[in-house]
């Protein structure tokens, strides 16, 4: 009964379903490029805040989302700081949380894996005199493929997140709705059938685009060994 | 080659066409949209006056919150001295009454607490507390929550103890929480006729004069808040008060019965 519903959405279902994937795809890779170089500097550096900042990183990972909304709706509100832009109720500051939410995850992920593959590199990249910034590109780069599981454990964390997005983009039909907002609508309808039905969407959604991602990054397996 | 299409299927969902048309963002309380009114009247706003109306979909509190931010354009709204004050305070240029339904008791179908008997609402919630059944509150100070804590100031009564229970959530959620516990809860007649998961709850007092819930326009003033689409805002109001909104919210119905009387007067 619930499949039978979800087919039957056609229309709009399909850009919900989109707007979902347009807004967690960009987060993700946003929060990507801060936290994937971010985790293997601090694999690479040795500095007196570096355990704090370690600490202060995987403590973040459990940030609450809707703290993180809170926030973001109050700075991007047209009473706030940054209410010129006119941010608020739009999928840029869905995308704006989501990151707040993922960076931190990621780079605590990176991290953990550029440290035990920075052991291996270490005494190899020092004798070769790399720089810094050297050091932390090599990684990155032989790292990539255990760097996926950080960004794909970014994305599952924001596809599924619901209570920064609620708050930051209002759930506005046809503009910032999305799978998971959907889902507390129909929840407060009282329309569980058609709630599940979505639920099963948005976990469908999520294993597609884990086994698609591992598809994609097959193909250069022959090259890597 | 298969990272190729994977990358063009990508581009494709970013492209995704945007259909530009002049939009407003009202906030509304909740059981303008889940009753489904708002399925009714969006479309017939667009065709008749052009204008995409986003919905932010909220209880009163917060709708009235967001006004006075500037955040939205308009707000409909169904709590009288809040909006009023909205008014004073200048984040709203007047107040429009559109449109009325009215609040009703309800609870478990077997009654324990004998509320259909009550003469008026704050006797059946004086029942209700005489008699320690659970009791859902809304707890969030949307426009019901606050109807409810008038009609308990009306019974004398401060709700305090195990049986009364402040969700702090929308009237769905509050409704679904009342279904599974079996409590009693106050809630408009609109939402609760729409609502899907009503479980053996029933509506077991209604009619009283207090229960009368009047929904207003609020258009956020352009004095105060530069950037608001005052222009749009004032064309939706047109149209929320003409014929066309009469037929249509008069003729909203939900298994034979009609959920809100248009009341809007001429300028």
């Amino acid at each position: 009964m619930a499949a039978k519903l979800a087919v039957s959405l056609d229309g709009e279902l399909v850009e919900i379903t989109i707007r979902s994937l347009q807004v967690t795809i960009t987060a993700t890779l946003i929060a990507a490029l801060i936290g994937l170089p971010l985790g293997a500097w601090l694999a690479v550096s040795r500095f007196p805040a570096r355990r704090y900042i370690i600490a202060l990183l995987n403590a973040l990972m459990g940030l609450p989302p809707v703290v993180v909304g809170l926030i973001v709706y109050i700075l991007l509100s047209r009473a706030g700081p940054f209410g010129v832009l006119g941010l608020l109720f739009t999928p840029t500051a869905m995308v704006i949380a989501q990151v707040i939410i993922i960076t931190p995850l990621i780079a605590s992920i990176a991290h953990q894996a550029m440290r035990e593959l920075w052991a291996d590199y270490r005494d190899l990249l020092i004798s070769l005199n790399a720089t810094r910034m050297q050091r932390i590109a090599t990684l990155v780069w032989d790292g990539r493929r255990t760097l996926l599981t950080a960004k794909l454990a970014g994305f599952g964390r924001g596809i599924g997140e619901v209570g920064a997005i609620m708050i930051v983009g209002g759930n506005i039909d046809n503009a910032t709705r999305v799978l998971t907002t959907a889902i507390a609508l129909e929840t407060g309808k009282g329309d569980f059938a058609l709630a599940l039905a979505l639920g099963f969407i948005l976990i469908g959604l999520a294993v597609a685009v884990n086994l698609g991602i591992h598809m994609l990054s097959r193909t250069e397996q022959g090259s890597l060994w | 080659m298969i990272r190729v299409i994977g990358i063009c299927a990508l581009l494709m969902a970013w492209a995704a066409p945007s259909v530009q048309a002049e939009t407003l963002r009202m906030a509304v309380t909740t059981s303008f949209a889940n009753s489904g009114l708002s399925d009714i009247l969006l479309p017939a706003i667009r065709a008749d006056t052009g204008l995409e109306v986003q919905l932010l979909v909220v209880g009163t509190g917060q709708a009235l919150r967001l006004a006075a931010a500037g955040d939205v354009d308009a707000v409909l709204a169904h709590a009288r001295a809040a909006e009023d004050q909205l008014v004073a305070d200048g984040h709203a240029t007047h107040r429009r009454e559109i449109m009325y339904n009215d609040f009703v008791l309800i609870g478990p179908a077997d009654d324990p607490a004998e509320i259909a008997q009550a003469d008026t609402a704050a006797g059946a919630l004086a029942r209700i507390a005489g008699a320690a059944q659970p009791f859902v509150s809304r707890g969030d100070n949307s426009g019901t929550h606050v109807q409810e804590l008038a009609l308990w100031q009306a019974a004398g009564i401060e709700p305090q103890g195990r049986w009364y229970r402040a969700t702090g959530s929308g009237m769905g959620a509050a409704l679904n929480f009342a279904v599974a516990t079996g409590g009693y809860i106050l809630s408009d007649r609109a939402t609760w006729l729409s609502f899907g998961n009503k479980g053996d709850l029933a509506i077991l007092f209604s009619g009283d004069a207090a229960l009368f819930n009047q929904y207003a326009y609020l258009p956020v003033n352009p004095d105060r808040h530069p950037h608001v689409n005052a222009a749009a805002a004032h064309r939706l109001e047109g149209w929320l008060t003409s014929d066309r909104a009469r037929d249509l919210i008069d003729g909203f119905t939900i298994a034979g019965t009609q959920l809100f009387t248009f009341n809007a007067t001429g300028d």
